[in-house]
């Protein structure tokens, strides 16, 4: 009996305790940088796409969410001819972020994405291809210094920036 | 003004005043659950979400109201009223202040607990004309909870009756003048309180409702307005048994200043708002143990209360 009347008390004392609710309309909840949040694709520093159109994506996607379909520009380089992602359908699990080799797709802090319609969340390249390039500022993907082939040595390429010097600490 | 046209006037005051209070404490439920649980509950709807209760009204009244083909269609649709009115009917002889008070019953005390007692029926009946196995479990459970709980509801008020001397209620507060009766009845009124969270069938004791083994116990067929009566009849529950023990145990109208209507409106929110701690802060017993606590404790218990008061009145005349 006693311990149901200090259960009881403890319970009354909450009366003055800070309520734990975040209010979120009003009050915006604070997201860690890492948060999984609606999908872009970025561009390079250059202001090209980003994108090679590996596929990587649609397969590593757990929910089957990711279309696309890769086609060639007049140089040879690859890019999406479209890219569609089904955000009702997404989980947001960020699998497509880890496969991506080219830092092309990433997931942002933004989850407001309330629809009314569900073909609404189907998102196109239009509404996923962002003027930045997100998290990776500095990262273009051709101009990194890739392997030797019999043509040319690591970092001779067009474009290309010498290979790191991975014994130096430098950044 | 004559005593007929005086008191109809008074009835209707006291009518929707009960109704107001019942589907407001559905907020003040929520907002204060809200607050011993470090969270806000309804604040969209108006300040501080006021007006939660219109847009629960207006929510609970267009929702389809269905009665289930393997019902028992008169009963099922009877029950419902059943607890309403018998709450709302003890409502007559309480004293709410020296001059309103619907009827000056002098079995006021008996007649509530009579109209306590008749509401078990709505829920056994519910229970059983739902056609259910889980309404009837509920039904039953509340059945034997009732009967185990009316009794020594009935005797811890036998000290107040003993020191008043009288079953009619604003006698009854009129004997208070000196020293209200939680004093001398303190085992009466907490067995009085346990007792009527009991009645209201109101967490820790609302094993006909159990939601985590019965579904929803007597109300899991109920639906609509038809829902709505047993949710009303439980907050006019909570609010009769609050304003009981105001008057049967804190001197009902009296206090300083305030006028007396003031002092029993008062007395009963802060009754009704211990109500929703004890909800705020306990589990529901397991069956077993609802019914032997009532007969193998609180029973006992309130006999004993009877026997002492009984032989200090009769050592002190």
């Amino acid at each position: 009996m006693l311990s149901l009347v200090k259960g009881i008390w403890t319970v009354f004392k909450h009366s003055i305790r800070k309520r734990e609710t975040v209010l979120y309309p009003e009050e915006k909840p604070s997201l860690h940088p890492r948060w999984r949040g609606r999908i872009i694709l970025s561009r390079d520093p250059d202001g090209e796409e980003r994108c090679v159109a590996c596929y990587l994506c649609a397969a590593a996607c757990p929910a089957d969410c990711i279309a696309l379909q890769a086609t060639q520009d007049e140089h040879g380089r690859r890019y999406p001819e479209f890219f569609r992602i089904n955000f009702s359908r997404c989980i947001f699990c960020g699998f497509c972020e880890e496969a991506c080799p080219t830092y092309a797709i990433q997931l942002t802090n933004d989850f407001e994405m309330g629809e009314y319609h569900r073909h609404n969340f189907v998102y196109e390249k239009e509404h996923l291809l962002i003027n930045g390039s997100g998290k990776h500022p500095e990262y273009n993907f051709y101009r990194v210094s890739g392997v030797s082939v019999g043509a040319k040595d690591s970092g001779e390429g067009e474009n290309e920036e010498p290979p790191v010097d991975i014994h130096s600490l430098m950044p | 003004m004559n005593e007929p046209e005086q008191s109809i006037i008074l009835l209707y005051l006291i009518l929707v005043g009960v109704l107001l209070t019942a589907a407001g404490l559905i907020w003040l439920e929520r907002r204060l659950l809200g607050l011993w649980q470090d969270r806000y509950g309804p604040n969209r709807a108006g300040r501080f979400g006021s007006l939660q209760v219109a847009a629960d009204m207006i929510k609970i009244f267009t929702k389809e109201d269905w009665i289930p083909p393997f019902a028992d269609k008169p009963v099922f649709v009877i029950a419902p009223a059943i607890i309403v009115i018998t709450t709302l009917l003890s409502f007559a002889v309480i004293p709410f202040a020296p001059e309103i008070e619907i009827v000056n019953l002098n079995i006021g005390l008996l007649f509530f607990l009579a109209m306590s007692s008749l509401s078990v029926y709505s829920v056994a009946l519910a229970g059983w004309a739902s056609n259910n196995k889980y309404s009837l479990l509920g039904g039953l459970r509340a059945a034997a909870q009732m009967l185990g709980y009316e009794v020594f509801m009935g005797l811890s008020l036998a000290g107040v009756i003993m020191l008043a001397g009288s079953f009619n209620l604003r006698e009854i507060v009129e004997a208070q003048r000196n020293v209200w009766f939680f004093i001398p009845q303190f085992p009466g009124f907490v067995i009085f309180v346990i007792a009527g969270l009991a009645e209201t069938r109101r967490i820790p004791f609302d094993l006909p409702e159990a939601e985590n083994e019965l579904i929803a116990g007597f109300h899991t067929e109920y639906s609509g307005m038809k829902f709505g009566m047993f949710f009303v009849g439980e907050y006019m529950g909570v609010t009769l048994i609050s304003a009981l023990i105001a008057t049967l145990f804190f001197g009902g109208w009296m206090g300083p200043l305030l006028p007396p209507l003031c002092w029993m409106i008062i007395k009963t929110f802060i009754f009704i708002c211990g109500f929703i701690l004890v909800r705020a802060s306990l589990p529901r017993l397991r069956y077993d143990q609802l019914l032997s606590f009532g007969w193998k404790l609180m029973l006992p218990l309130a006999l004993l209360n009877v026997v002492v008061t009984g032989a200090i009145i009769l050592a002190a005349s």
